[in-house]
């Protein structure tokens, strides 16, 4: 279809291979579901990371994830909306912390939602990250509100919570 | 003394009994208390997929909460792959829970699964 063919097009130009050649061949549909026997071995190689499964590498991705924000959730639902009890309780306490974080939606992401279970072995959702460190779950995090130990933990990271500011006008 | 929910026949089901085997035979706790909240969840009646569990057990001396709850995640990792889909844990030794620490009460379901 057209569409695949764009789609092996583009790929095909981030792999920056030598283009004219291959685009002659592309830009043929005829050519299309053929495409990967005809070229050269090295060039379909390269090719085949690309097409033949669109496989992500879902621990680098949630590697990355973990570490482009210094908190980050992985939830059902998202903060405004979210689909868990559980889930719910986390993003309450961030927001009784004004924790500016990043979410991640596992119900929208099946490799994602298992992907996380694999990389911080650890079974459930929600899970909690800071500076990308794997600080627990929801009994945890509520753990650590109710003992002053998540106040603590914001700070060693330079985030001040809104608590504090609380004490501080109540004083 | 430990405490099982049972059904209204009187039964614990399946996976509860396995729980309360193997956290007694880890974790030797002095207290025990093993609650299926499925019910609670957007499950089928009689599900066993969502559990509390409060264990009080000297194995959870000088471990910091995550280290107490990856202990009893790791006892009951067969059941956690399988049907278990949430647990809730409440990990003391035997001193915080003779101080009276609090077991939380777990939030409502919110629809998803």
């Amino acid at each position: 279809s057209a569409k695949n063919c764009l789609t092996l097009f583009r790929n095909i130009r981030m792999c920056r291979l030598a283009v004219p050649a291959v685009r002659s061949v592309l830009m043929n549909p005829a050519l299309n579901s053929n495409i990967i026997c005809r070229l050269p071995s090295a060039t379909s190689q390269q090719l085949g990371r690309h097409f033949s499964s669109e496989a992500r590498d879902i621990q680098k991705e949630i590697g990355d994830l973990v570490n482009k924000e210094k908190v980050v959730v992985f939830m059902k639902g998202v903060p405004s909306e979210p689909r868990c009890g559980f889930s719910n309780a986390v993003v309450q306490i961030m927001r009784m912390h004004g924790v500016k974080y990043d979410a991640h939606n596992v119900l929208a992401d099946e490799e994602i939602r298992q992907g996380i279970k694999d990389f911080s072995n650890w079974p459930t959702i929600p899970q909690v990250y800071i500076e990308g460190e794997f600080i627990g779950g929801c009994d945890i995090l509520l753990q650590m509100h109710q003992t002053g130990e998540l106040v603590e933990e914001l700070q060693k990271v330079g985030i001040k919570s809104a608590l504090l500011g609380e004490e501080e006008e109540k004083k | 003394v430990n405490l099982l929910t049972r059904n209204m026949s009187g039964m614990a089901g399946p996976v509860a009994s396995i729980i309360e085997r193997k956290l007694t035979d880890m974790l030797k706790p002095s207290h025990l208390q093993i609650i299926n909240e499925s019910y609670m969840h957007s499950v089928p009646k009689n599900s066993e997929t969502h559990f509390k569990v409060v264990v009080v057990s000297e194995s959870f001396t000088d471990k910091k909460p995550l280290a107490r709850h990856r202990l009893v995640n790791d006892v009951l990792k067969e059941e956690l792959s399988s049907g278990v889909h949430a647990l809730s844990i409440n990990a003391f030794t035997p001193e915080q829970w003779d101080k009276g620490r609090q077991v939380d009460k777990s939030p409502n379901c919110m629809g998803g699964f």
